[in-house]
């Protein structure tokens, strides 16, 4: 047990100096992923100066009409702290890592030494996103400082705030697991490039990484053969704890016990998938085989 | 002896498509991969439009003359992804590596040579489909019984030209920000630099003309890096004038009119970036 530990602490290490080589580059790059927030703040602008009051956009003042629930204010507000949801949930080649271990046999390695591979690529991830958070904390504390009349209602209630804590984590978690058993599906098949693919596609459209899941269409939508209800679909999905999902509690648009429920299906989520990715694990290790040197 | 610039582009040409149809299932998929971001793009919009008549009060940017807009867009993008950008990541790579060297021993302009050699020639799916996209909605438009569009051979013509120069423009950024490399010896972020920049063209330049801060970006994207009339241009010769108007207003002129002096000027800059640039190149190791 202390072992194992140990071994954990010593890959968290690792990690951590290896990310702190560049830090530099890291918080450039945090700035330049802001640069298409200032596009959305002008695209939303005009678009909200078209529902809103004409007296209120000829005097020059913020638009005051709404879309879906959200004012102005609101939609901005919610794209800033979708970046913080996706800085929590995205785990850029996490997916392919593993496939390619797999594929070229990397893979070995784990299944001769003592050493679990979830657990160490778990660690890994964690170094990687604490060092993240350290190093882009003085770019995000700038942008959202200069945003900050986005967030009309002010910081939330502490116990609001308590459970957009909790579902950022839980997000972290989710993001970890369910893009881990993509990459075990390489057990079965070697190339999952294309499965990569269709979940990015998922993710980006169903997590509300594009636009608050509000404004998808609550009414069924008949489809001929059947009939399909998009926003209950999504909501039965995993992807929105992704990005929607804290994003929404801190900004107080899910309130009372359905902030409770959420968190709740949140976490299971994220067992599920634990429990998924294990299965796969064990699985895929009896179907494994490596020739060679 | 001089080369005949026509005959190796056209080998280039041949030679990718030989790569690319030797793997085809990856080429359909990536056809597939594409199309998808395209379609999931309409998408949004196709969303944000149950929301609102138009982006920007009386800027006659509504449903129909917005989709004409992103087909142009996609058209321009799939250009610039088919002839330029993994040339553009292969010039990084050849820098890093020390493979210029080959590249400028060769009896042929280095900057054409580096320009063309992989056509990826999935990209162009996208094409298609803004094709097909910019003709399904520019026949919603002229349904309009407000409007009064008249498509002439002109106008295709005039169209046409504005997404060559849009291209051209494009193609411009690109070879100046991989010159870059030769300096920093490595540009990884190429393509994330592509994304952010592409970010800025893809809306109507409308919205920006507003507040100090927008009109600051409007101007850097017009008159400094003009990538706004990319894709506003081509654009406005098939969506605009707004209803009402019949023809273009004076500004659109004047314009247009820029657009090709901005053509010119890129293209110049980045042919005297690139030269610049390989006088500071050092090769890498023998």
């Amino acid at each position: 047990m202390y072992d194992q530990a140990l071994t954990w602490w010593t890959f968290f290490q690792i990690s951590i100096n290896e990310r702190l080589v560049y830090r530099f580059d890291f918080m450039l790059g945090t700035l330049m992923r802001f640069l298409p927030t200032l596009t959305q703040i002008f695209l939303w602008w005009a678009i909200y100066d078209v529902v809103s009051n004409e007296a209120v956009v000829a005097a020059g003042e913020r638009p005051d009409g709404e879309i879906a629930g959200y004012r102005y204010g609101d939609m901005i507000a919610y794209y800033l702290m979708v970046i913080i949801s996706r800085a929590f949930s995205s785990m850029p080649g996490l997916t392919s890592g593993i496939a390619n271990q797999v594929r070229s046999g990397e893979i070995k390695k784990f299944l001769i030494q003592p050493v679990d591979m979830m657990g160490c690529l778990l660690m890994q991830r964690i170094a990687h996103k604490l060092v993240y958070y350290l190093v882009a904390a003085l770019p995000f504390a700038l942008v959202f400082y200069l945003c900050g009349d986005f967030f009309e209602s002010g910081w939330p209630p502490v116990n609001v705030l308590i459970v957009f804590f909790a579902a950022l984590v839980l997000s972290f978690m989710l993001g970890f697991f369910l893009e881990a058993c993509l990459g075990l599906i390489s057990f079965w098949f070697l190339e999952v490039t294309s499965l990569t693919f269709i979940y990015m596609l998922l993710n980006f459209l169903l997590s509300g990484h594009m636009f608050p899941l509000e404004l998808l269409p609550t009414e069924p939508i008949d489809l001929y053969l059947f009939e399909i209800n998009i926003r209950g679909m999504v909501d039965l999905l995993p992807f929105k704890y992704l990005a929607y999902f804290p994003a929404a509690v801190f900004l107080g648009k899910i309130q009372g016990p359905e902030l409770y429920t959420g968190l709740a299906i949140e976490f299971a989520w994220v067992v599920f998938f634990i429990v998924l990715s294990r299965t796969l694990w064990w699985r895929g290790v009896k179907r494994y085989s490596g020739y060679g040197g | 002896m001089q080369p005949s610039y026509i005959k190796v582009f056209l080998t280039f040409a041949r030679n990718s498509l030989v790569r690319d149809m030797s793997f085809r299932m990856n080429f359909v998929l990536q056809c597939i991969s594409s199309m998808s971001w395209a379609a999931m793009n309409w998408g949004l919009f196709k969303i944000i439009y149950q929301f609102t008549p138009a982006i920007g009060p009386d800027s006659g940017w509504r449903e129909n003359e917005f989709f004409v807009f992103l087909g142009t867009i996609w058209i321009i993008n799939s250009l610039v992804q088919t002839f330029v950008m993994v040339n553009a990541q292969d010039f990084s790579e050849l820098i890093r590596t020390g493979n210029l060297d080959f590249a400028l021993l060769k009896p042929i302009d280095t900057q054409f040579l580096i320009s063309f050699p992989r056509i990826n020639w999935a990209q162009l799916a996208n094409c298609f489909l803004g094709v097909l996209v910019v003709i399904y909605y520019l026949r919603q438009l002229s349904l309009e019984p407000e409007r009064d569009i008249h498509i002439s051979f002109l106008t295709v013509l005039a169209y046409l030209f504005f997404v060559l120069c849009g291209t051209i423009i494009m193609y411009s950024v690109m070879i100046v920000l991989s010159s870059t490399s030769i300096w920093l010896g490595r540009n990884q972020h190429l393509s994330s630099f592509w994304f952010y920049i592409t970010n800025f063209y893809r809306y109507p330049m409308e919205i920006y003309q507003r507040h100090g801060i927008g009109w600051a970006l409007w101007g850097t994207f017009t008159f400094v890096v003009p990538i706004l009339v990319v894709s506003n241009v081509p654009a406005r010769v098939f969506a605009q004038p707004s209803p009402g108007a019949s023809a273009w207003e004076p500004w659109e002129f004047y314009l247009a009119c820029y657009t090709v002096v901005a053509t010119v000027g890129s293209l110049l800059v980045s042919r005297w970036v690139f030269k610049r640039a390989l006088l500071s190149y050092r090769s890498a190791s023998s």
